[in-house]
């Protein structure tokens, strides 16, 4: 029998107001290196299921959300029964609205499609040569590449049927000089590994460290900084999951209006054409063309708006802010009409910048350009200050060439206000970023030029 | 007592199936883990529930050692077939890794070990019935809406149940149980200035619901006081920055000492293998037993024993048995966390038992166990240490936390900073930050308040491998007393 066939009796079993049905079929095979050597390495599936059930209770409509493995029909059923036992016996959540009407993808009843440590072949034959070439030329590799392959069947008790396949990969590669002080990183974001070439990665890394021959020492300070994709999009994917609507509304973070009920939609935030999306239909960065959410975060996402359509949502337009993210229940209430800014699992940035990192550099008199931000955390939700380090590699640019490798620093600053006093944006490439990519990899962010980064302290870290 | 649904699995036959067929395959090694984690999760804002979730995590695995590499698979089948393929597919694993892996595997010796072993509880959250449960989140969310200023409130209460069994073909097999809970409360001020926050400094426990109920901690009594802390801190002045005394309450210190010294005497990052990811440690391993990491008032522990520990248990998931051992001794780095294999290759003889993994799906790292700062041996007060301070400030709670790659420079916020002005307390003042380098940090340290200061707070959600793990831990602490630390203004580091 197929999950669909599992989803189907365990909805015509289920009773009370409403019944939402989350099945995630998963695989994924990873390699990962240290000191040129393979050291962990596994291949994992995993099947599980969220159920959200609906009850009446007194004073309104309460939830029921269960998640579990499912190995067979009977698994789902029970998870059904208990999650409608759960709601029964809970209190009336916020905002009910109704489930979202029948919609039925052709693809609908189509089996997982699943990966393997195979997909990783041409990887693992490339790290061999990588190895044997770190090791002649004195240098360490670091690294970690992993492929997952998520199918996901959602289906409601009001006839939505729904599936969607998201397969991602990511492959991180570190080469560090002996004395582990000249450090390089780069990352790739792919969607089957077709596209990597571990060759030409080594390669690029190899170059970064090259870099690095040369050691210079910098003190704290404003500078001149270009900031590399993967840099740029961590700092927008923070700014993206700061985009609550309820919050500004209720003043509660960045975006909030001057007055309470108020938020800044409308206001300029960059004096360049900047523009941010969401956009599930993005051909090389896809993600499931409808809403799915097994449990709902406050103001960001609900569960009544499963299997609900998603598309582009326009955050940023011509450097002003566009929208924020909404429930359907918090949508409604502010007046809002038309699309469900809902926030898809990838984000894209483009502020009609044509130069690529080599030519920025070219067109620097000093400045420095980084390679990647990291353990970012928040400092003040008010302005959305942030603070971190820099990692794997900060240059020293001179008169156009990179001319070094300087210590880190750690900065303190925030992205809203990066966005205001930003210079110049080069060419939007898709990226990996590297501080949140656990849990976001599709993204495709420029570089970004600022003229005065605050890099608050030097870290004597490498 | 373990929980019957778990323990009526059919877990030895699994893994009998399992360990045979990695035996009859030519695996030197080879472990089985059956894993149960149950999770729930409540979210209340301004008194009404907004989320609830409870999730099921349940699977089995099967690790090997073949040729000297390392295999692992994993699944969610429990049945005697599934387990004996998942040990076949480790085993191909290890084959394909082989040619990338020039050092054979090798792991230090453990004793066999049989046995049962349950976290210290009263409670399991999960028998809690639902209205009593979100019940007592509410009145906690209605206690602290009513108090003057408050605008907004929200509680977020998760709490877990981790079941595991282990099994390895040396002979060891264990069960376990092991119980946590977390309770956050927040109230939150709007106003012409913008809005301000005051969260609850309760800690993380490796206890049950009766944490919320009055045993080892006071809700009540604390939220009855936060909106008093929130409207101070509404009112209070921007602190002035530059370096100042700095005395410490253990619901802000634990955290420094997670992520500048817990973090730091990992052997794992020490030797490289977390250096892509969580990073390396400035604490290497020709610095052991020289390095000066702090004052000579500075005694660290590591333990998986303390009671209500979140990393406390039987046995760690190569089933070597919980044990503590000193990391750094009157300021002088003297041990590290090790697994099996580090164990082995750094010649230690023995593991100390710090290996973990978040669920079946997972390989085991090498993570942290319990690391705690020692109280002093003398009854010094929290009053004490104020007294001895000038001019300087006084840091409760936790809040914002970032420290670097080499675990060297780290920045941290906190809920409230109190001014000491000549030794006593002088209202609290607001967007300040302390910033060190973690052996300046420790190096002036002065003082460590008595056992009476001594708290055990921790974290449920502290993250390290690739793929992403996520572990809960405790470190327990004093209050501390520390010179000239250099203090930051956050409002006039972003300001421009």
């Amino acid at each position: 029998m197929s999950v669909t066939t599992w989803i189907d009796e365990a909805l015509a079993g289920a009773s009370g107001h409403g019944t939402v049905v989350i099945v995630h079929d998963s695989t994924q095979a990873n390699l990962r290196w240290a000191n040129n050597a393979l050291t962990t390495n596994g291949q994992m599936h995993a099947r599980s299921a969220s159920v959200i059930a609906l009850a009446d209770v007194e004073g309104g409509i309460a939830t029921g959300c269960l998640s579990g493995p499912v190995t067979q029909a009977s698994d789902l059923a029970d998870l059904v029964r208990r999650a409608s036992e759960l709601a029964s016996a809970s209190v009336p959540g916020e905002d009910p609205v109704d489930l979202v009407g029948a919609v039925v993808d052709a693809d609908y009843t189509a089996g997982p499609e699943p990966t393997s440590i195979e997909v990783l072949a041409d990887v693992a034959s490339g790290l061999g040569r990588a190895f044997d070439a770190a090791r002649a030329a004195d240098h360490l590799l670091f690294g970690f590449a992993e492929h997952v392959a998520t199918t996901t069947w959602l289906a409601t008790s009001t006839g939505v049927r729904r599936r969607s396949v998201n397969r991602g990969g990511t492959l991180e590669l570190n080469a560090k000089h002996p004395d582990m002080i000249g450090s390089a990183w780069v990352g790739r974001a792919t969607q089957d590994f077709t596209d990597v070439d571990l060759d030409e990665v080594h390669a690029e890394v190899v170059k970064r460290l090259g870099w690095c021959e040369t050691r210079l020492e910098l003190p704290a300070g404003p500078y001149e900084t270009i900031l590399p994709p993967s840099a740029v999009a961590d700092l927008m994917i923070y700014a993206y999951w700061t985009m609550n609507g309820r919050d500004a509304r209720e003043g509660r973070n960045v975006y909030a209006g001057p007055t309470v009920g108020q938020t800044r939609v409308g206001e300029v935030l960059s004096r360049l054409p900047v523009n941010l999306w969401s956009d599930p239909s993005e051909p090389t960065l896809p993600s499931a063309p409808f809403a799915v959410v097994a449990s709902s975060e406050p103001g960001l996402s609900s569960v009544f708006d499963n299997g609900l359509d998603v598309g582009r949502v326009d955050w940023i337009t011509e450097g002003r802010l566009a929208s924020l993210v909404e429930t359907r229940a918090e949508w409604a209430k502010s007046g809002g009409s038309g699309s469900l800014p809902f926030p898809t699992d990838n984000l894209l940035c483009d502020a009609g910048g044509d130069a690529s990192i080599d030519e920025m550099v070219a067109s620097t008199k000093r400045g420095l350009l980084l390679t990647c931000l990291w353990y970012i955390r928040e400092v003040d939700p008010q302005t959305l200050l942030l603070t971190g380090l820099t990692r794997d590699g900060v240059y020293l640019v001179e008169d156009g060439e990179v001319v070094g490798m300087v210590n880190n620093f750690r900065w303190n600053e925030s992205p809203v206000d990066l966005l205001r006093r930003a210079s110049e944006f080069g060419r939007s490439e898709v990226v990996l970023c590297r501080e949140w990519n656990d849990w976001f990899t599709k993204t495709r962010m420029p570089p970004m030029r600022v003229p005065d980064f605050a890099m608050s302290t030097v870290s004597l870290a490498y | 007592m373990l929980d019957e649904t778990f323990t009526g699995l059919p877990l030895a036959a699994l893994a009998d199936a399992a360990l045979s067929r990695a035996r009859e395959l030519g695996a030197s090694h080879a472990d089985v883990r059956i894993e149960r984690h149950l999770t729930g999760r409540r979210d209340v804002r301004d008194s009404r529930l907004e989320s609830s979730s409870d999730d099921t995590d349940l699977g089995i695995s099967v690790r090997v050692v073949h040729d000297g590499s390392w295999g692992f698979a994993a699944g969610i089948t429990l049945t005697t077939q599934a387990a004996a393929d998942l040990a076949a597919q480790a085993v191909l694993i290890a084959k394909v890794s082989a040619p990338l892996n020039p050092r054979p595997v090798e792991l230090a010796p453990e004793p066999v070990h049989t046995g049962e072993w349950v976290s210290s509880y009263t409670t399991n959250p999960f028998d809690v019935p639902e209205s009593d449960r979100v019940g007592r989140l509410v009145q906690l969310s209605d206690a602290l809406k009513r108090q003057s200023g408050v605008e907004h409130t929200s509680v977020a209460c998760m709490y877990v149940q981790e079941n595991k069994f282990f099994a390895n073909l040396e002979g060891t097999q264990t069960s376990q149980q092991r119980v946590r809970i977390q309770a956050d409360v927040e109230a939150v001020a709007v106003t012409d200035d913008g809005f301000f926050t005051m969260r609850t400094v309760a800690p993380p426990v490796g206890r049950g619901w009766e944490h919320l109920t009055g045993e080892g901690w006071d809700y009540d009594a604390e939220v009855a006081e936060l909106g008093t802390h929130l409207a101070e801190l509404v009112a209070a002045p921007g602190v002035e920055p530059g370096r100042k005394d700095l005395v410490i309450s253990p619901t802000n210190l634990w955290l420094t000492i997670h992520e500048s010294v817990a973090h730091g005497t990992e052997l794992d990052r020490a030797l490289g293998y977390e250096a892509a990811y969580a990073g390396t440690s400035f604490a290497t391993f020709d610095k052991l037993g020289s390095l000066a990491y702090g004052s000579p008032v500075m005694n660290v522990t590591g333990d998986r024993v303390t009671e209500h520990g979140l990393s406390t248990v039987g046995w760690d998931d190569e089933g070597v048995a919980a044990q503590s051992f000193d990391i750094i001794r009157e300021g002088t780095l003297v041990g590290y966390q090790l697994n099996r294999q580090m164990a082995q290759e750094k010649g230690f003889g023995r593991s100390n038992g710090c290996a973990f993994a978040d669920s079946a799906g997972h390989i085991p790292l090498q993570r942290m166990p319990n690391v705690s700062l020692r109280a002093s041996s003398e009854p010094t007060t929290v009053d004490d240490l104020i007294g001895a301070v000038d001019d300087g400030l006084y840091v409760v709670g936790d809040k914002s936390w970032s420290i670097d790659m080499q675990r060297y420079n780290f920045q941290f916020t906190g809920q409230r900073f109190y001014r000491i002005k000549n030794g006593r307390l002088a209202g609290q003042v607001k967007d300040a930050a302390y910033q060190a380098t973690t052996t300046d940090f420790w190096g002036s340290m002065e003082a460590v308040g008595g056992a009476s200061t001594w708290l055990l707070h921790g974290a449920f959600n502290c993250g390290k491998g690739q793929p992403g793990q996520v572990a809960a831990v405790s470190h327990g602490a004093p209050t501390a007393l520390f010179r000239q630390v250099n203090v930051l203004n956050t409002d006039q580091e972003g300001g421009r």
